[in-house]
């Protein structure tokens, strides 16, 4: 099995350097190659677990309830402003 | 009488006999810390202002009459449980500046029934790994030979209570990270049910299968801190409304007759012949102890790990998403090599075109799984099983090479996948000193069950030589 660790990287937002690259290309082409053991069952008309015990369709009523404040919630970024987080601009100067 | 080595009934009752107060039992505990963290790494923050005033407002209460169940006890937080105003960094780089601005529904509970939190343990980082080597803040050691792994994730939490730097803590189990570590230092360790405990506040690791418990110096008092932090919590909906049983209580009723399924994939080659034996000889001490034996099959067992290792890092590579750098922690290249290849892995066999053939694949042979389960409690009413195919292994051998180190969880992650209870309990010592256990598998939420075997075991054990070996 071999795995494109460039593009994976990319969806997964993940920097990496050219030696780390191929030290994962390596050992995640190891782990995808046991994994394939699975092709040896038979899994035809068997449904998937999604919640293992039994739980469906769990909602509370729509109504508020105390939360953190503005200022707790923003305590652990360093990038602020007015009371909100600072980040980079997503579109460009588009008039 | 040595106040840290005392169980958390024990240390209670001689608090309400004012045997000694909350302040000398914490500051026993602080004391072995200080004597031992440089060696074994088991913390990443000791709370000792914090815990020394929180002992004080515990002897205060104490004398005016507050009965809380776990008032002015020390206990240990794995690092991924969430403490306000207490940095918590799940082991890694990533948080280590992090100060939550909120407590863990399990936190608040323990803090509620008047615990008095030590400090936040070493685990690997964001619970990645079986041995503890994962850590950004270095590995743990194993307090009965510090050349070998303790176990992990929750490493430093299972070797605090062995060396009994706080009288319990807390850990969570994703594939194992609870049994394991507990097996191989000679602690309890429960896993529960999966929801029975709320996960809110406790930095997520594969949402649909971590499951939040402890390890404890006895069953007794794994029962007791079950019946603290189990229950519905509105802030985790996969908390059911399921009555919580008195856990301790029903540990006093009369001894039930039960049948045993001794599952016989777990026995296969590749067992270590020291665990095999030593598993065997647990089984006798069952045997003779109101329980009968039957061999079970399990038959999809060989491929639960392959089906874990493709639903753990999926699962990882959607809730490790959210770490951006912006709201809190530092960036994306801040991850260690194990959180990278997890996030990788998983984003692979979720990308455009893999997911039916890994993650539906695996969530259909998770049914099978959970199948060979529902079968086998229809004929037994527990499992008992080895927690790990070895015993510790030594610092640095598989830690380059991942998927030798993946084939550790082989015996432990089937609970997960099924969501059913697992109890850890310590059967001995191999020849060269290192722990060994077992784990007792039950139905879902058959908790009782579990704990009331497990403390049969100990009985039936008490007065035997390794029982009184100390780290």
């Amino acid at each position: 099995m071999k795995i494109d660790i460039a593009h994976v990287a990319k969806l997964a937002n993940l920097p990496l350097s050219p030696k780390e690259e191929k030290k994962f290309e390596k050992q995640l082409s190891d782990v995808l190659g046991y994994i394939q053991k699975l092709n040896e069952v038979d899994t035809e008309n068997v449904e998937p677990t999604f919640q293992v015990t039994g739980l469906e369709t769990i909602v509370r009523c729509d109504t508020t309830f105390p939360s953190l404040s503005q200022d707790e919630a923003l305590s652990g970024s360093t990038s602020t402003y007015n009371g909100l987080f600072k980040v980079k601009a997503i579109f460009g100067n588009e008039s | 009488m040595k106040l840290r080595s005392l169980t958390i009934k024990k240390a209670t009752e001689g608090l309400k006999q004012k045997k000694f107060s909350s302040v000398e039992l914490t500051k026993a505990c602080l004391e072995k810390i200080k004597k031992l963290n440089p060696t074994l790494n088991a913390f990443i923050s000791v709370c000792e202002e914090e815990a020394l005033k929180d002992a004080r407002k515990a002897d205060k209460a104490m004398q005016n009459g507050n009965t809380s169940p776990l008032l002015g006890i020390p206990i240990a937080l794995k690092d991924l449980f969430l403490t306000k105003g207490i940095r918590t960094t799940a082991g890694s780089k990533v948080l280590e500046n992090y100060v939550p601005p909120f407590d863990a529904t399990v936190v608040k509970k323990l803090k509620d029934a008047g615990a008095v939190i030590i400090g936040k343990t070493n685990c690997d980082a964001w619970a990645h790994g079986s041995s503890g080597e994962n850590s950004d803040f270095g590995p743990t050691k194993n307090p009965w030979n510090t050349d070998y792994v303790p176990g992990g994730s929750s490493s430093g939490s299972a070797v605090a209570v062995a060396s009994d730097m706080c009288t319990a803590s807390t850990g969570t189990d994703t594939g194992g990270s609870i049994r394991l570590p507990a097996s191989f230092c000679n602690v309890v360790g429960l896993k529960p049910t999966y929801g029975r405990v709320s996960r809110y506040g406790i930095v997520a690791m594969a949402s649909s299968l971590d499951s939040i418990g402890h390890f404890t110096k006895t069953v007794e008092d794994a029962a007791l801190l079950l019946s603290i932090t189990a229950g519905n919590d509105s802030m985790d909906a996969t908390t059911p409304q399921k009555q919580v049983p008195d856990y301790p209580k029903s540990l006093n009723r009369k001894p039930r007759e039960l049948m045993l399924g001794i599952p016989k994939e777990y026995f296969l080659t590749g067992i270590d012949p020291e665990i095999k034996e030593l598993t065997t000889k647990a089984l006798s001490v069952l045997r003779v102890s109101n329980y009968h034996t039957q061999e079970i099959s399990l038959p999809h067992t060989e491929y639960a790990n392959a089906c874990y290792y493709i639903i753990q890092p999926a699962e990882v590579s959607s809730n490790l998403a959210r770490y951006d750098g912006i709201r809190y922690g530092f960036r994306r290249e801040t991850f260690g090599d194990e959180a990278k290849r997890r996030i990788m892995l998983g984003t692979y066999t979720l990308s455009s075109g893999y997911y039916d053939a890994y993650y539906k694949k695996a969530m259909k042979v998770r049914t099978l799984i959970t199948r060979d389960f529902d079968e086998a409690f229809k004929i037994v009413d527990a499992i008992i099983a080895p927690v790990s195919p070895t015993p510790a292994w030594k610092i640095g051998e598989k830690i380059d090479d991942p998927l030798k180190m993946y084939l550790s969880d082989i015996f432990t992650v089937t609970a997960n996948l099924a969501g059913i209870p697992g109890l850890s309990i310590p059967i001995g010592f191999t020849k060269n000193g290192l722990p060994v256990g077992i784990q007792i598998l039950g139905p879902q939420f058959a908790e009782e069950t579990l704990f009331e075997i497990g403390k049969a075991f100990e009985e039936a054990t008490q007065n035997e030589t390794w029982r009184k070996r100390k780290p």
